[in-house]
């Protein structure tokens, strides 16, 4: 019986105070048709099977690929410190802190965190995470709906589209009305946007670096929203953060982020960070929980879940979101990195993936017909055009070895030769000469 | 303890940088910079690592102490999964992969954890399929009350209420909402759904009911049958909240008993830890009425025996989740349940439920029980006698912190007074109950000859008593 501690003796001991002869009776409830004898599981196997198994399923997975695959998540090193300190088992096997006095170790840890988003993001408030970087942006349009009561929501094509496909599923069901204005030659229509905003408008959403990678200012933007009364929402990626005009210089009212990439694995996908932040003004709107410092009988310093009574144990279908779990361990890793690599460590960082990008920019554009998607400026990741379909250059390049990149053409009708590719200080000059060389094999034939 | 912040010395340089030959601000223009760095920690590695562990210290988890917090199903979470799920042929595989022509070969083990998972839940709850993608459990739910509004937008039916008992779970009438419904709230009678007060709500504008089964009270809703006789004959749906599946584990297969949409919270039932709030992993299965509606992309085998993502499903609700869910939290449930196997998994419950029963009876002269009968993996207790001495559930909650114990769940379910909601589970020994049951006794006692002693607890925790009140009004929410 794994993990369960009972001798026979002590299981009959239990039984007998409960005034019962087998375990059978404690099921007694439940009624007889209902007691169902199926049950199509595998009989066991011992630990050491089991993870012989899961290497083995871990092995068929390959990572030796060489991948300049992005689009939102990316592969940075994690520093070992990160995940000896997240690997503690008095943060990991804790629940949510309930109890305040023993659980301050996690409370600190997320107050610390919340205040790390801030800085990054120059906001005044954080929450303690939400599930992802699409929840959080479908969780900040829904506060802007609450703030200004309106229904319409103006979202620059431009977004990450995996996020987009989330909003319009998540949206389905509540009579909201989204308007994606369409991005031209992957930078967001800064005009149609701007136009788009009336007095109608809830939230208008944009990404900074773009979906193409491009870096743009949105303060502009941002002001004429302000005159309509419109809730400014940008997404951004919190390593260039680092580097980047921030959401607080531009004048947005909520920020918001995927925190894969600050010290968590890629993880086919999960579990990511949603990070959330806002101006003072909207911080009752903020769904999910939110650690506040106070103080103790004796005037010590202490922190506690606090503004509960927005939420679903207390308002229940009035409650301001669902949102029951958060990510608080990968928030305390995504904490941890930052702190280990502090303000210098992550402008080198993005640094890097810029540098990389630019010499890639121009290795890659020696090839004949390869050039760049525009002249906009761009950060890490960069789009460029191919005299081919971007998925017929992929499937030939993948067999030797090398992923070039994101197809845009998946997501954007009529961009099918075109072409999204991450950098990070993962990936060295030498990669991308080797790539440059194996792309121009299969284009120029 | 001083934050992170304090520890800051202008001029250390942190140990993770990049070697790079150029600055940002020679590759972009100043305008779109940020105008200084931001005021990050400047720490020595050692910094970062002691101020951290420290942290830890002030915590309770699992690992060193007794968690009886109920609804929580806060059970010992085994050490090999933590180490199956940092193998890197998972942590480095990177999502998108699969999506790429002809780079699905490269994933096949991830997508074989994903299909196989799917099938074990399938067998373990008797649902004819699932989408691992939610995120949480109430992520589920969300899903889930999105696949009933499908299911009755799909057939055309004009139904817009979903009925929620008083207890269940408090996401249950928000996630309804959420989705876009109107909640009907009923009350239970004698700790369950009552059948009369149920048919008075039950009409055509009924897309369906979310229960809690056993519910937020410890029992088991012994009217099912009737129940889902009533909803199904008005084509409503029936939700089971399968946050409390650790009780009926391999003794009731909610599939069969008629229920038509299921979550369940992978780190609660099958032990992945929780990290101190998330994440979660929620799971929802449905039955055959339910599955063109189920998020994508999905995992299907081919015929030759390999994995593919299939978006071809025309009825889909769309994308809950970017990818397919918390697949780390997967990886851990997936391989406790390879582990535990069919005899492992029915013996949590067995175990848990007589555990849970162990403790009521313990208890049953010290504390007020509500609904004193035979309970599933938990049951609910109630401090009003104490409250009359002037020391509330909260205190006791307190002072159990002070003997080393974390908390029962206090105040939840909202039905019942001064409530202390206590889950055991399976993996804590006879010692460990019989401890915390003379240590309760103890604290009870207090109240009877030193109720202000248990006021003032607890004493021996990091901090003690810390003022809420204080800390909603300042709101210092980041320094």
């Amino acid at each position: 019986m794994p993990y369960i501690p009972y001798t026979r003796q002590q299981q009959q001991i239990m039984l007998e105070t409960i005034g019962l002869r087998s375990m059978d009776e404690l099921f007694q409830d439940i009624p007889s048709p209902l007691r169902s004898p199926e049950f199509d599981v595998p009989r066991g196997k011992s630990e050491m099977q089991t993870v012989e198994h899961l290497r083995h399923l871990a092995s068929l997975n390959s990572t030796g690929l060489k991948s300049f695959l992005g689009a939102g998540f990316y592969d940075h090193y994690i520093p070992a410190a990160v995940s000896a300190l997240v690997n503690r088992s008095e943060f990991y096997t804790a629940y949510t802190p309930y109890q305040a006095e023993a659980s301050q170790g996690s409370l600190q840890a997320l107050f610390e965190y919340q205040s790390t988003m801030c800085r990054l993001m120059d906001m005044d408030y954080a929450n303690a995470s939400v599930y992802d970087g699409g929840t959080a942006i479908y969780e900040a349009m829904m506060m802007a709906v609450r703030q200004t009561k309106r229904r319409k929501i103006i979202i620059s094509e431009d977004i990450n589209p995996i996020y987009q496909s989330m909003l319009k599923c998540y949206t389905k069901n509540l009579h909201l009305e989204l308007i994606v204005v369409a991005q031209k030659d992957g930078l967001p229509d800064l005009e149609t946007l701007q136009g788009a905003l009336d007095d109608s408008c809830a939230a208008l959403v944009v990404q900074n670096p773009n979906f193409f990678g491009y870096i743009l200012d949105y303060s502009d933007l941002f002001s004429a929203a302000r005159d309509n009364g419109v809730v400014s929402i940008i997404s951004v990626y919190p390593i260039m953060q680092s580097v980047l005009k921030t959401p607080g210089e531009m004048k947005a009212d909520i920020a918001v982020a995927e925190g894969q990439s600050l010290g968590l694995p890629l993880s086919f996908g999960g579990p990511y960070l949603g990070i959330m932040t806002c101006i003072r003004k909207l911080i009752r709107q903020m769904p999910g929980r939110v650690v506040g410092r106070t103080q103790d009988v004796k005037g010590r310093e202490g922190y506690v879940l606090t503004l509960q009574a927005r939420e679903q144990h207390i308002r229940r279908e009035k409650a301001t979101s669902n949102i029951c779990s958060n990510q608080s361990l990968c928030a305390l890793q995504a904490l941890a990195y930052v702190c280990l690599t502090g303000p210098d460590g992550m402008r080198s960082i993005a640094a890097k993936g810029m540098e990389l990008a630019r010499y890639a920019a121009s290795r890659l554009c020696s090839i004949q017909g390869v050039e760049m998607l525009n002249q906009a400026f761009y950060g890490n990741e960069l789009a460029i055009k191919l005299p081919m379909n971007a998925y017929d250059l992929l499937s030939r390049m993948i067999p030797q070895g090398f992923v070039p990149g994101f197809p845009l053409g998946r997501y954007y009708p009529g961009m099918e030769d075109c072409l999204l590719m991450a950098f990070t200080e993962k990936n060295s000059q030498q990669d991308i000469g080797m790539l440059t060389e194996l792309m121009r094999g299969i284009i120029e034939g | 303890m001083k934050t992170i912040f304090a520890h800051t010395v202008e001029g250390r340089v942190s140990p993770h940088t990049c070697e790079c030959g150029s600055q940002p601000e020679q590759m972009l223009p100043a305008e779109l910079c940020r105008s200084g760095q931001p005021d990050l920690p400047r720490l020595s590695e050692l910094d970062v690592v002691r101020h951290f562990t420290k942290l830890s210290r002030r915590n309770f988890g699992v690992d060193a102490n007794f968690y009886p917090l109920g609804s929580c199903t806060m059970k010992y979470n085994p050490k090999f999964t933590e180490q199956v799920a940092a193998l890197q042929g998972f942590t480095e595989l990177h999502p998108l992969l699969p999506q790429l022509r002809g780079a699905g070969l490269y994933t096949q083990g991830a997508l074989q954890v994903i299909y196989e998972l799917e099938e074990l839940l399938c067998a373990i709850t008797g649902m004819d399929a699932y989408t691992l993608q939610p995120m949480a459990g109430a992520h589920g739910e969300l899903t889930g009350a999105m696949l009933m509004a499908a299911y009755h937008s799909k057939k055309g039916n004009d139904k817009t209420q979903i009925i929620v008992p008083d207890s269940a779970h408090g996401t249950n009438p928000s996630s309804a909402a959420i989705a876009g419904f109107d909640v009907v709230t009923i009350k239970s009678r004698d700790g369950i759904i009552d059948p009369e007060a149920l048919s008075k709500v039950v009409n055509d504008r009924t897309a369906g009911i979310m229960m809690t089964c056993p519910n937020t009270l410890g029992l088991f809703e012994t009217h099912l049958s009737e129940i889902v006789e009533m909803i199904h004959s008005v084509d409503g749906l029936l939700y089971y909240d399968g946050a409390n599946l650790n009780a009926i584990l391999g003794k009731m297969l909610p599939g069969k008993a008629g229920f038509d949409v299921v979550h369940l919270n992978l780190h609660k039932t099958f032990a992945a830890p929780h990290g101190s709030g998330g994440p979660g992993s929620g799971p929802v299965g449905v039955n055959s009425k339910l599955e063109p509606f189920l998020p994508v992309s999905r995992v299907v085998r081919l015929e030759d025996g390999q994995f593919f993502l299939n978006y071809d499903y025309p009825d889909t609700i769309g994308y809950i989740a970017p990818f397919y869910g918390n697949f780390g939290v997967m990886l851990k449930a997936y391989a406790y349940i390879l582990r535990l196997g069919r005899e492992g998994l029915l013996r949590v419950s067995e175990n848990a439920v007589l555990s849970a029963n162990y403790l009521r009876k313990r208890l049953e002269s010290h504390l007020h029980i509500p609904h004193n009968r035979i309970c599933m993996h938990e049951f609910v207790a109630s401090a009003v006698k104490q409250a009359r001495k002037g020391v509330r559930a909260v205190d006791i909650a307190k002072a159990l912190l002070d003997k080393g114990h974390y908390a029962p769940t206090v105040y939840f379910p909202l039905i019942v007074q001064e409530c202390l909601m206590v889950e055991p589970t399976e993996t804590e020994s006879l010692e460990t109950l019989d401890q915390f049951v003379d240590d309760l006794i103890d604290i009870l006692s207090r109240v009877e000859s030193d109720p202000e002693s248990v006021k003032q607890a607890p004493r021996f925790t990091p901090v003690e008593r810390l003022d809420e009140v204080l800390a909603a009004r300042s709101m210092q929410l980041c320094g």
